[in-house]
């Protein structure tokens, strides 16, 4: 690399990783204050600035390293950081309102609001961390330390079933992940006899070099191990069990940003871990396994959707059913299936965070969860109704929004290079529509039965969310096809 | 003195194996703690011999963080927790002992078979117990299966730290440093949560029995 590169990289990266942190340590001190919200929006923002700053610098697709190697930068990860950052900043908007409601009825005091600021700032970091380290020991370390920051943010209502939640939360994926440091380790020993032994030997980029020498016999075993684990967090079936409960009973923003950014984190761990094991075993069994994974989670999730009451397990259920569909994509491998995977990364994202803003809102102007006694949004707030059926919509795949770019993509791929599972996908997709269709429906139009909110809700979050869904379904400017192709091209076949 | 060394980092594994069966049967929770114990000092007494054995200085290190967190440290606040959260009684198993005990054994021979590939292609000197160190760590898993109440799953998950730790040092002569004092802070960040985590629990239900937590189902 070039040395100017690196200060280039350097700079932004720092304050990258710094403002999430700092964020954080602030938010410990002053997060129950009012102006603890709009403080936790400006960290966001500046987050997202530098996020907006590295991609502008690596925009040229060269993978770039700093930090003596501990850190890189290639156009995978850069458009997963952006996407991050960007999600966690509209968050952070929507929660100011939405926490500041949920403190008003008593469920949030002083000092949770201050726990669930400096937690968020800090989950916000370590998914940086995870996705920008070149240190595949670091990621995993990254990755529990996730995990950890938002145990009590999902039992922060401290009610039976948040308890419940957290802590099914906690084991599951302590357990989990401990498969994917065992994964991890038995990497670090294929790379032992070639390397040697040292930092070197976790690096990503070091191991990618020397991919096609790793030890076939370890390599199967530790992606095992390490699909398993990771897979865990990215909610696959059947490792998702935690996953309904805790998007189910924390607070929304958390669920959105659970759902929309830390299964994605979850699943990039998985591709950087799939590309070595591919060099590595050349017959392409590190595909398949993903393909039957996605597939299970695809089939399973669609067909428990229709018996779902609580509105936010209901949408737990579809990102476990959309994990499942990208993990397929990028099983099947080739440009254009990873293509569609990562352009499904990113739509899904953005989608079903904004869903889960509109769920949050018409979840406190009907007082519960459960679906069957929220009706007729639309009479009290058309902006929520309405935010909540076109996100409907559009996660469900109806043309214009850019889900129906992915998904469609996505169904060519796999008809072409998997025949039988296209009709399977087909056929899932359409119960999925069926069941939260008819689900969805009646809660927004009909007969009213919903009050209104004391303080304005947050609608630019969802509307700007949607709007970038349906933009991207619209068209996709040619910068960015090139960038989704660079990406592709480095998850490989 | 080098061979008789070589040779008690098999003894070591052989420990931690019976250890482990200890504490999948142990009905006490202050003996699971005293158990917990004696496997991380037979974790440090490992490391310590595979650090002189192959000169690897910075086990040291790590054999010295072990001991501070995983003997010292980690048992303080376990015993503290107990007298806090008064729960020295008896566990109930959801599987009885004998179950559990060839749930074990089968676990053991699973284990065997899978690492006995992957041993052969190491170069470390402890690699024979590779396979060990895989059976304690699904060891652990089944105690956190088959424990109903809270303390005991959180004393199998940190067992279950403990055998990867030791998998770590069998298999490859321990991790980079970075990576282990990474990991090293993630359980003790992990414990804090769960200790303050119980308190939370006790104070909804009056009981650290995760059988209260069974309202939200499968579907």
């Amino acid at each position: 690399m070039l040395p100017f590169a690196l200060g280039m990289t350097e700079l932004p990266l720092t304050a990258l990783l710094a403002c999430p942190v700092l964020g954080a340590l602030l938010l410990g001190l002053l997060g129950h204050y009012r102006i603890g919200a709009d403080l936790n929006v400006a960290v966001s923002a500046a987050t997202t600035a530098c996020a907006l700053w590295l991609a502008v610098q690596v925009a040229r697709g060269a993978t770039v390293l700093a930090y003596d190697e501990l850190f890189f930068i290639d156009s995978l990860n850069v458009f997963l950081v952006t996407l991050t950052a960007f999600v966690g900043l509209t968050t952070s908007i929507f929660s100011r309102p939405y926490m500041r409601i949920e403190r008003d009825q008593g469920r949030m005091t002083g000092p949770r609001m201050r726990l669930f600021h400096a937690m968020y700032q800090l989950f916000l970091a370590m998914m940086l961390f995870a996705l920008t380290t070149n240190n595949l020991g670091v990621l995993w370390v990254a990755m529990e330390a996730a995990t950890l920051c938002t145990v009590l943010l999902v039992s922060v209502y401290r009610t039976p079933a948040a308890l419940e939640a957290a802590w099914k939360y906690f084991i599951l994926c302590g357990v989990g992940i401990a498969q994917a440091l065992f994964g991890t380790l038995l990497l670090y020993l294929a790379a032992d006899r070639v390397i040697g032994s040292g930092e070197g030997a976790l690096l990503w980029t070091h191991l990618n070099a020397v991919k096609t020498q790793l030890e076939p016999t370890i390599l199967s075993l530790a992606f095992v191990f390490l699909l398993l684990g990771y897979g865990t967090k990215t909610g696959l079936v059947p490792v998702h069990h935690w996953l309904p409960d805790a998007h189910a009973e924390g607070p929304t923003p958390i669920s959105a940003v659970l759902s929309g950014l830390l299964l994605n984190v979850a699943l990039y761990a998985i591709l950087r871990c799939k590309v070595l094991a591919d060099g590595a075993l050349g017959n392409g069994l590190p595909g398949r396994a993903m393909v039957v994974f996605g597939l299970m989670s695809v089939l399973l999730a669609a067909f428990l959707l229709h018996r779902q009451r609580d509105i936010k397990r209901m949408f737990a259920y579809s990102s476990i059913e959309h994990m499942g569909l990208i993990t397929f994509a990028f099983g099947l491998g080739g440009p254009i299936a990873n293509f569609g995977g990562l352009l499904h990364m990113t739509m899904h994202s953005l989608t079903k965070s904004a869903i889960f803003f509109a769920v949050g809102h018409a979840a406190q102007k009907a007082g519960t969860q459960v679906m069957d006694e929220i009706r007729g949004l639309v009479q009290i707030s058309p902006t929520v109704g309405w935010g909540l059926m076109l996100g409907t919509l559009a996660i469900l795949g109806m043309p214009p929004f850019g889900v129906f770019a992915s998904e469609f993509l996505i169904l060519t791929s796999a008809m072409r290079q998997l025949p039988w599972a296209a009709p399977l996908l087909l056929l899932a997709l359409a119960v999925a529509f069926a069941a939260i269709l008819a689900r969805v429906q009646p809660m927004v139009f009909g007969e009213t039965n919903v009050k209104r909110l004391p303080h304005p809700p947050a609608l630019v979050p969802v509307f700007t969310h949607l709007g970038l869904c349906l933009a991207l379904g619209l068209f996709i400017p040619p910068f960015l096809v090139n960038w989704y192709m660079r990406a592709a091209n480095l998850v490989g076949g | 003195m080098i061979a008789l060394l070589t040779q008690s980092i098999n003894l070591f594994a052989a420990i931690l194996l019976i250890l482990a069966f200890a504490m999948i049967t142990q009905r006490r929770v202050l003996n699971l703690v005293h158990l917990f114990t004696a496997q991380g000092l037979t974790l440090v007494a490992a490391t310590l011999d595979v650090g002189y054995l192959t000169a690897q200085h910075h086990l040291y290190v790590s054999a010295a963080a072990t001991f501070a967190l995983k003997v010292v440290l980690l048992p303080i606040l376990l015993h503290r927790l107990i007298g806090r959260l008064q729960v020295r009684w008896d566990v109930e198993p959801l599987l009885n002992t004998p179950l559990t005990m060839l749930a074990g054994i089968l676990l053991v021979v699973f284990a065997f078979n899978l690492a006995s590939p992957i041993a052969a292609l190491s170069s470390s000197i402890a690699r024979s117990t590779l396979g060990v160190a895989l059976a304690s760590v699904l060891l652990s898993f089944l105690m956190m299966i088959t424990r109903a109440k809270a303390l005991p799953q959180v004393i199998g998950f940190l067992s279950m730290e403990n055998s990867l730790f030791f998998a770590a040092t069998a298999a490859t002569n321990g991790m980079p440093m970075l990576v282990e004092l990474g990991i090293a802070l993630d359980v003790l960040m992990g414990f804090l949560i769960l200790g303050v985590f119980m308190f939370q629990i006790r104070e909804q239900f009056d009981s650290l029995d995760i059988h209260h937590l069974e309202r939200l189902r499968e579907d």
